[in-house]
């Protein structure tokens, strides 16, 4: 028989006629969203280095939904209605997490039944404030100050600041451009730091960069951030 | 009676018909009696019998442990699922990663492009085999036929493959349930006499170092036995051990967010120095001989083949190496490391070479003989180009550990030079390459074409199996005829334990005890045989140096993961920021230098006629291009991930800490 163009077009509809039964499990529609908060101010950790975790009780087995947070500290899920437990996993984020006297990670009920943004407020070791990054004679300069929040026993000192360049939204120590280093010792007055760097030059000229400064804490994986903004030149 | 009946079919056919149809039918009543009486007496067995036929097939365990033939086939299997980190019949990519390396390969780029490991990397969990092992251990202890010889040692060999692959296990996953009898389950539908709870890591150390003391007067003294376990594999595995536990022990300190509240991660730092003084007795106890005698391979004038031979030498000769993996080529056990990784240029195959090209981290990293560190001289001291004659030169003066490890521009392999150059570079700086040897290009001031990049790359254009780096790996690389082949491949052994570890394990111990002198004694010999003949001092001994010699020693021989992990400085050294030139060529004798990103050597060829460097060679540090990850270790690599199916199946199992 020689195939006609005919034959294509029924062999096309029996195909899509085949695939017009109803799906037995809905897909996943509840959305869950939020950041990471303190007091009302969004903490900027590294794009997907800081993952959570969120469990849902009552379900068999034992395995966590796995997540991890953008660089302005925002998450989402789209999962089912249910109650869940949210947690951080031990050793991430540049902040604290409650431990329970048990040896385990606190975890935080939140029941699902609808689209929900539920804020995960954080206590920082360090926030980064004012951060004003601006381009001036063929150099970004950023001025910030440290507010140093955990001071208690479990205070930790500033390994680094750090102002990160990129080309692109992605600033982070694995992603960028052009990089300024401040050791934590060398910080006189830490209500006023200022960091600078040459902007770097790209193969493809552009007359903007995203920068961003962060703090990395001695003995802490993750830093923390400001916002990202991007400056034009 | 067939012939009978016969005959009287003939009779009736002398006769009348009709008793012929007679005959005929006395006939079939005859044949149809005799069938039933064949088939009733066929089904003359009792019903039992009739179902109960031994297969011909399968060798029941009683049989096996009856005879040592057989029960050295059982232990032969279990000895081929020995797990290493680097193997080579696992493939080359077990020896690449970690800024060692580039793999040259574009299926596998993911090593210099992925920001970080996941947290399920290097993992194992296969209490299969260790069921295997305690199955086996059971079968020869209950065994009453085989001679007490043969059984003593089945069982002592049984039980150092179990010990090792714990060890395996405590390396990946730190404290893990230690099963050391056969489970078995009753059909009840309860599993919670199955499911153990993790063991503290000191546990499962202190059980590798128990088993191999007592097995290792059980095992032969035999420096010729190198496939199957010997009193000096016992005693190495013993040593390495006790040393890794002792330096969690110590540096675990450094990270204490990497432990868990039980035990099942870390060691108390109070435990350190009687791990170290067991490592180095055990080192001890194969260093006097009375284990076998064993010693550094020294046989070759050249240092730096004498160094490549020791992975090659499969003889008598060789009583360097403890406990190895052996293959045999046209025999079905081989490897394909070497057609994996042969220079391009002198391939086997034309598809398949150069995948696991050395950086030049590693390279400049070997010192120079006067046991000072410098990077590859590439500039003068006023910024110039530095012009050599010979592509060698830029190496010349360094541990002969070097050129035994990788191989350089214009090596000798097989049958050729390889050729590893990156272009013409003209006296204006610009540079006339191209994407294969075989693409010819005209140069200033000529019309005719010629050859401008090296047979063996590395091309502008960053192709594929030839070298990125300018250089390829020698060690265990075959230099036997056809061993680049598909269809014969490599037989060179694996190296599990060899004499020179062991020494640097005794050094590595002295030192952490206080005794550098001794340390400086070890030290010295492995580096004597390396050519660097001003030995050591005990006040030259640092934690610096030990990191160093290993490097130097054991690179691609799958320590560098284990050795960064248990020093506590894998976050250091690949911590996720980018290597710029400045970070590679400073700080080259610290142990925790950045190594995040695989740099490369560049030779190119000046042309500039009339001047007297025309013809030399000028070299440039280059990251390749394909290199845009940079290696980031995180706290939660320290142990491999428990995946979930296995916590769920068991809630006693804790979680890793910082995943």
């Amino acid at each position: 028989m020689k195939i006609k163009f005919h034959h294509i077009i029924i062999f096309i509809l029996l195909l899509s006629a085949a695939g017009c039964k109803l799906d037995n499990v809905k897909p996943p529609s509840v959305k869950l969203s939020g950041q990471l908060m303190y007091k009302g101010s969004p903490i900027g950790v590294e794009y997907n280095q800081v993952p959570f975790q969120l469990y849902q009780t009552g379900y068999k087995g034992n395995t966590p939904i796995g997540g991890t947070f953008d660089q302005d500290g925002t998450y989402s899920v789209l999962t089912f209605n249910g109650n869940y437990k949210f947690t951080i996993p031990g050793g991430q984020g540049p902040f604290q997490w409650k431990e329970l006297p048990s040896g385990g990670r606190d975890t935080l009920n939140i029941a699902l039944n609808g689209d929900q943004t539920v804020n995960i407020e954080v206590t920082p070791y360090y926030m980064i404030r004012n951060a004003q990054i601006a381009a001036a004679s063929g150099k970004i300069t950023a001025n910030f100050s440290i507010e140093k929040v955990i001071t208690d026993a479990s205070a930790k000192n500033i390994q680094t600041v750090s102002l990160f360049v990129n080309k692109t939204q992605f600033v982070s120590p694995g992603d960028h451009a052009a990089e300024a280093d401040l050791d934590g010792g060398a910080i006189t007055d830490p209500a006023n730091v200022s960091l600078n760097v040459t902007i770097p030059t790209f193969p493809v000229t552009q007359n903007y960069v995203y920068a961003r400064v962060g703090i990395r804490i001695a003995g802490v994986e993750d830093m923390i951030f400001s916002p990202v903004v991007k400056v034009s030149y | 009676m067939r012939c009978r009946s016969k005959n009287k079919i003939n009779i009736a056919h002398d006769s009348f018909i009709a008793l012929k149809k007679q005959i005929v039918l006395m006939k079939k009543i005859f044949t149809i009696a005799m069938i039933s009486v064949l088939i009733s007496a066929g089904s003359c067995k009792k019903d039992s019998d009739f179902l109960n036929v031994p297969p011909k097939s399968v060798v029941t365990t009683d049989v096996v442990f009856s005879d040592p033939a057989l029960v050295l086939s059982v232990l032969g299997d279990l000895y081929n699922r020995v797990l290493d980190f680097s193997s080579l019949d696992n493939g080359w990519t077990t020896f690449a990663d970690f800024g060692e390396s580039f793999p040259s390969d574009n299926g596998q780029y993911g090593f210099v492009q992925n920001r970080s490991w996941d947290y399920g990397t290097w993992g194992t969990w296969d209490y299969g085999y260790v069921r295997d092992l305690n199955l086996f251990i059971d079968n020869v202890t209950a065994s009453t036929k085989l001679l007490a010889a043969d059984k003593s040692r089945f069982l002592a060999e049984g039980r150092f493959l179990r010990a090792s692959y714990y060890f395996e296990m405590v390396k990946r996953m730190g404290g893990v349930p230690l099963i050391t009898q056969t489970l078995t389950y009753d059909n009840s539908g309860n599993v919670i006499g199955l499911q153990f709870p993790r063991s503290k890591e000191s546990d499962i150390y202190d059980f590798v170092i128990s088993e191999a003391e007592a097995i290792k007067g059980l095992l032969p003294s035999d420096p010729t036995e190198k496939s199957r376990a010997t009193k000096a594999a016992a005693l190495a595995m013993e040593a390495r051990a006790a040393l890794y536990a002792g330096s969690i022990a110590k540096y675990g300190a450094t990270t204490p967010q990497v432990s868990l509240s039980g035990g099942e991660v870390g060691i108390p730092s109070s435990m350190a120095s009687g791990y170290y003084t067991k490592a180095l007795a055990a080192a001890k106890e194969i260093i006097s001989g009375s284990a076998g005698s064993y010693k550094l391979y020294q046989v070759l004038p050249n240092l730096s083949d004498n160094f490549a031979a020791i992975f090659l030498d499969k003889s008598s000769v060789n009583q360097e190496s403890i406990w190895v993996e052996d293959f045999k080529a046209l025999a079905g056990k081989v490897h394909s490391f070497t057609t994996n990784d042969q220079p391009y240029s002198v391939s086997d195959e034309a598809s398949d070479a150069g995948r696991l090209d050395p950086s030049l981290n590693l390279v400049q990293s070997f010192e120079k003989l006067d046991n000072t560190f410098a990077p590859i001289a590439t500039k003068d001291g006023a910024g110039n180009p530095i012009y050599y004659a010979d592509q060698q030169d830029p190496f010349a003066g360094r541990d002969a550990r070097l050129a035994g490890t990788v191989m350089l521009p214009h090596f000798f392999w097989k049958t050729a030079y390889i050729d590893i150059w990156g272009g013409y570079l003209l006296s204006n700086g610009n540079i006339i390459s191209s994407d294969d040897a075989t693409h010819y290009a005209s140069l200033p001031g000529s019309s005719a074409q010629v050859q401008v990049v090296g047979k063996d790359g590395p091309t502008p254009t960053g192709e594929p199996l030839r070298t990125q780096t300018g250089f390829y790996v020698r060690k265990y690389l075959d230099p036997a005829t056809g061993s680049g082949r598909r269809g014969r491949q490599s037989d060179v052994n694996f190296i599990r334990y060899r004499y020179a570890e062991v020494l640097l394990n005794a050094a590595e111990a002295a030192f952490e005890l206080g005794q550098t002198s001794d340390a400086a004694l070890y030290m010295n010999q492995v580096r004597a045989r390396a050519g660097l003949t001003h030995p050591l001092t005990a006040g030259d001994i640092t934690f610096d140096r030990i990191v160093h010699e290993r490097r130097a020693e054991l690179s691609f021989e799958g320590h560098v993961l284990f050795d960064m992990k248990r020093w506590r400085i894998a976050t250091k050294v690949w911590d996720g920021n980018p290597e710029s030139l400045n970070d590679l060529t400073s700080n080259i004798s610290s142990a925790t230098k950045r190594n995040t990103q695989p740099w490369g050597l560049y030779p190119y060829k000046y042309y500039s006629p009339g001047s007297p460097n025309d013809g030399k060679w000028v070299f440039r540090e280059v990251l390749p291009s394909p290199v845009t990850g940079v290696l980031n270790f995180r706290l939660g690599n320290y142990y491999s991930q428990i995946n979930d199916g296995i916590i769920s199946a068991n809630p006693k199992i804790k979680r890793q800490p910082n995943q």
